[in-house]
C-alpha cells in the first residue's frame, strides 16, 4: 500500500517532487538564467536595426512566450508529470479564455475599424 | 480494488485516465488549498488579458497626445524588469528555507524580495508622476487611460503583494513553520511569481513593442 501512494499522490501548483536542497537551487538558479537571457534579447531585439525591421514585433512576442514558458517550468514547477495533470488542465483552460478574449477582441475591433470611415469622410458623404 | 493492475497500467497510462480509483477520502489540505489558489491566480490572469485586449485596441487611439514611443524610457524598463526577476529568485529562495524551517534565509530571502518589489514600485511611481505633472494623464487620451490602467493593475497587485509578504514574515515570526503558515507561504510564492508572468507581458507588449511605433 505504501508504495502505492506514491504514484497515486498528487502535487499541488508550485510544488516540486521529492528533490534535495540542493537540486531546488539550482533549479531556480537555470530559470533566472534562461529568464534573464531573454529578456536580454527582448530588450537588445527592440532596439537594434541589425535585423529585418517588421520581423521584430513577432520575434518580441515569441520571446515573451518563450519567458513565460521558463516561469512556469522553473519557477511555478508546472510540468506534464502525472502528479500535475490538474494543475496542468485547469492553466490550459486558463489560456484558452485568454485566447480567446484577447483574440476575439483585436479580431473584431480592427474589422470594425476597417468597415467604419473616419468621421469627417463620414458627414461628408451624408451631407 | 486490485493492485497488480494498477502498477501494471501505470506504466502504459501515466495519467490514470483509463483506471478507476477508489476514493480514498479528500487529498491533502496543503494540495487542497494551493489548487484553489492555482484557479485564482488563472482567473486574474483572464482579468489581466482583457487589460491587455483593450489596451491592444486602444493603442492608436491618442488623440493628437503623445504616442508611446514618445514617453516611454527603456532603461528604467529594465530595471523594473531586473528587480522583478531577482524579487521572484529570492522568493523561491525564500520558499525553499520555509520548508526546510531555516529562520535566517527565510528572513533574508524575503526581506531582499521586499526591497527590490519596492524598488520597482518606486520607479513605476516616479514615472506615473512624472506623466502626471506633464499633462499625460489617463484623462489624456484613450491610449493613456489603457496604459495607466493596464500598469496601474499590475502596481496595484505588487503592493498587495508586498503587504502579504510582509504579513507572511510576522506570520512566521510569531507562529513559527506551522503547517497553516506554510501553506500561506506556499500561495504567496504563487501569487509573486505569476505578478512576474503578468510583467513579461506588460514589457513586451506595452513597452517594447510600444515604443517601436
Amino acid at each position: 500500500m505504501s508504495d502505492q501512494t506514491h504514484i497515486e499522490h498528487d502535487l499541488a501548483p508550485g510544488e516540486e517532487e521529492q528533490h534535495s536542497v540542493g537540486e531546488r537551487i539550482v533549479g531556480y538558479v537555470v530559470g533566472l538564467g534562461l529568464a534573464l537571457l531573454l529578456t536580454a534579447t527582448s530588450f537588445f531585439i527592440a532596439g537594434t536595426d541589425l535585423v529585418w525591421q517588421p520581423s521584430i514585433p513577432v520575434a518580441l512576442i515569441v520571446l515573451a512566450i518563450a519567458q513565460m514558458g521558463v516561469h512556469l517550468v522553473f519557477f511555478l514547477h508546472i510540468t506534464t508529470g502525472p502528479d500535475n495533470t490538474n494543475n496542468v488542465l485547469a492553466l490550459a483552460f486558463g489560456l484558452l479564455v485568454v485566447f480567446l478574449v484577447v483574440g476575439g477582441t483585436v479580431w473584431i475591433m480592427a474589422h470594425l475599424n476597417q468597415n467604419m470611415p473616419p468621421m469627417d469622410q463620414f458627414i461628408r458623404m451624408h451631407s | 480494488m486490485s493492485m497488480t493492475a494498477t502498477v501494471g497500467r501505470a506504466h502504459a497510462d501515466p495519467h490514470h485516465i483509463g483506471v478507476v480509483i477508489e476514493h480514498r477520502g479528500p487529498a491533502p489540505k496543503r494540495i487542497v488549498t494551493a489548487y484553489g489558489f492555482w484557479v485564482f491566480l488563472l482567473s486574474d490572469i483572464v482579468m489581466f488579458s482583457c487589460f491587455f485586449a483593450a489596451y491592444a485596441v486602444l493603442v492608436s487611439q491618442t488623440a493628437d497626445g503623445p504616442k508611446g514611443s514618445e514617453i516611454f524610457e527603456q532603461r528604467n524598463v529594465a530595471i523594473e524588469t531586473v528587480c522583478l526577476l531577482l524579487s521572484s529568485f529570492t522568493c523561491g529562495m525564500a520558499s525553499i528555507a520555509a520548508d526546510v524551517r531555516n529562520r535566517f534565509w527565510f528572513y533574508l530571502g524575503m526581506a531582499v524580495t521586499c526591497v527590490l518589489g519596492l524598488i520597482f514600485l518606486a520607479i513605476e511611481f516616479r514615472e506615473f508622476a512624472d506623466l502626471v505633472s506633464r499633462g499625460y494623464g489617463p484623462s489624456r487620451s484613450a491610449f493613456l487611460s489603457a496604459f495607466f490602467s493596464l500598469v496601474g493593475c499590475h502596481g496595484l497587485h505588487v503592493s498587495a503583494g508586498v503587504l502579504w509578504l510582509l504579513t507572511m514574515m510576522a506570520q512566521v515570526f510569531a507562529k513559527g513553520f506551522r503547517a497553516d503558515v506554510l501553506r500561506r507561504m506556499m500561495c504567496f510564492a504563487l501569487f509573486w511569481h505569476a505578478l512576474d508572468i503578468i510583467w513579461v507581458g506588460v514589457f513586451s507588449v506595452v513597452y517594447l513593442l510600444g515604443s517601436g511605433v
